[in-house]
């Protein structure tokens, strides 16, 4: 019966998942060390500058420290929530990777081997689905903790993430109107082909999905669920060990993949900027397909790097501007956005 | 299983399949597996010195008063609420989106009055006082 299963293709698979997986673990250490580093260049500072060559070796010791510390569980809290919590929030991190296109085929030992773990044809909506999980990661945790500030950061934190929630979906279908799929290795490929990235045909709908973004990672200036001065630690504040090492690089592993779903939907995923791939595959060149999932690396870095400067550059929101933003706003004018769009490519094409 | 995989030469490749989310059940079992051990591998290396006062829920030093779990300011189960509300409505936006070329204008204007169903519980809401956090 089962026979029919390729298992070399299987293999490839696994072999792809461990390296992608291992890939954003690594991305998602190092960008703590970017946060400091960039922290310090703008407050006029040096940064991390004694573990290893310029503090390179940072955050190995960060990850490191984290498996020698005590685990605590509060003896008020709901024992086995208050570990299925930075479970669930680092699962979902670690599964919006399975449909990002990361490149080309490219020829490994003869074989020609796709960089996408899984082209499934509703990909964006998969990525949407397991993000929005995410929201259990930080609810569970905060009511499990039985603390003060853990409750209100988590109903904080939920009621954001679910919030903007909406405003992202419906910027999304102005792009999925220009593309009619939701295969974001089709996306990708249509960029490609035509040349132009969708951000040129979608600026406001990229503006929005830039915010909304955000805000679903909690990162400033919508970082209510871990205001400290008003909240101590946050969400995370009863934990500590492993536990809270989950939802901080859970936080950072969800800050890549954004940036990498903006590269992909908006700035063409893996296209090589002003090069024509597919004439040069056409002449031999396959190596080209190796310089993709480069490029791709080059413009998450910018947008993670986006990330970094907008945090040490705007204050934070307060609460009711916050959600005003995100319904009485971004909400209408994503709806202006789509309708706009429906109509301009409707005109231009009769 | 046996018929999702006998019907099409590569059913991981082929979009249309249902194999085609075979690696992501792969992934999940991977994700699964590491986030096991490494809750194993802390719990098994870190320290076990448990006092009673370590295990109290922390309120910046003060002593914490009473159960955290009580009732809760409703704007936020209002915002839950239309949340799970507007999302049902955008969701039926996706389909449309896809097939949007093959329907034309006529299909523009039947989303348009969808858009205006949307916008009527919109205003409807902001007038309510729904979404005004300062009472």
């Amino acid at each position: 019966m089962l026979l029919a299963i390729d298992w070399l293709l299987l293999l490839e698979k696994l072999v792809l998942i461990v390296i992608i997986v291992s890939v954003s673990l690594v991305i998602a250490m190092y960008e703590t060390y970017a946060e400091r580093k960039i922290a310090a260049f703008m407050q006029d500072r040096r940064g991390p500058n004694r573990a290893g060559p310029f503090g390179l070796l940072q955050p190995l010791a960060d990850g490191g420290k984290l498996f020698f510390k005590e685990e605590i569980i509060p003896n008020t809290s709901n024992k086995f929530l208050f570990i299925l919590g930075p479970c669930l929030a680092m699962m979902t991190a670690m599964m919006t990777s399975a449909v990002i296109p990361w490149g080309g085929t490219v020829a490994v030992f003869g074989r020609s081997v796709s960089l996408q773990i899984a082209d499934i044809n509703i990909g964006i909506l998969f990525v949407f689905g397991v993000v929005s999980m995410g929201v259990y990661g930080i609810m569970i945790g905060g009511w499990a903790s039985n603390n003060k500030f853990s409750l209100l950061a988590a109903l904080r934190g939920a009621s954001q993430m679910i919030s903007y929630e909406l405003a992202m979906g419906l910027s999304l279908i102005a792009l999925l109107m220009m593309t009619g799929s939701l295969r974001l290795s089709v996306i990708v490929d249509q960029q490609m082909t035509s040349g132009v990235w969708n951000v040129v045909y979608q600026p406001l709908g990229f503006l929005i999905f830039l915010v909304c973004a955000f805000a679903e990672c909690n990162r400033t200036p919508f970082d209510l669920p871990e205001a400290e001065n008003e909240l101590n630690f946050g969400y995370h504040q009863e934990y500590s060990s492993m536990k809270l090492g989950f939802y901080l690089f859970a936080e950072y592993i969800n800050m890549f993949i954004s940036s990498v779903i903006m590269a992909t939907l908006y700035f063409g995923g893996y296209d090589i900027p002003f090069v024509n791939e597919a004439a040069l595959i056409a002449k031999g060149n396959n190596w080209i397909q190796w310089i993709g999932p480069l490029v791709l690396i080059i413009k998450v870095g910018f947008f993670i790097f986006l990330f970094m400067w907008v945090r040490w550059t705007i204050p934070r929101f307060r609460y009711d501007q916050l959600m005003n933003l995100g319904w009485k706003k971004l909400i209408p004018l994503a709806l202006l956005n789509m309708v706009l769009t429906g109509a301009l490519v409707l005109w231009l094409k009769k | 299983m046996n018929w999702i995989f006998l019907q099409v030469k590569n059913p991981i490749t082929d979009v249309s399949s249902a194999g085609s989310y075979l690696p992501i059940a792969i992934q999940l079992i991977f994700a699964v597996l590491f986030i096991a051990a490494m809750m194993g591998l802390t719990h098994w290396l870190g320290p076990k010195r448990n006092t009673a006062d370590k295990l109290e829920n922390f309120a910046s030093g003060i002593e914490s008063h009473g159960d955290a779990r009580q009732p809760m300011a409703i704007k936020y189960f209002l915002v839950a609420i239309l949340f799970v509300l507007f999302d049902v409505e955008v969701i039926f936006f996706y389909p449309y989106a896809v097939n949007f070329r093959q329907l034309g204008w006529e299909g523009f204007f039947a989303v348009l009055m969808f858009v205006g169903f949307f916008l009527a519980g919109f205003f409807y809401i902001i007038k309510k006082g729904a979404l005004n956090w300062e009472d």
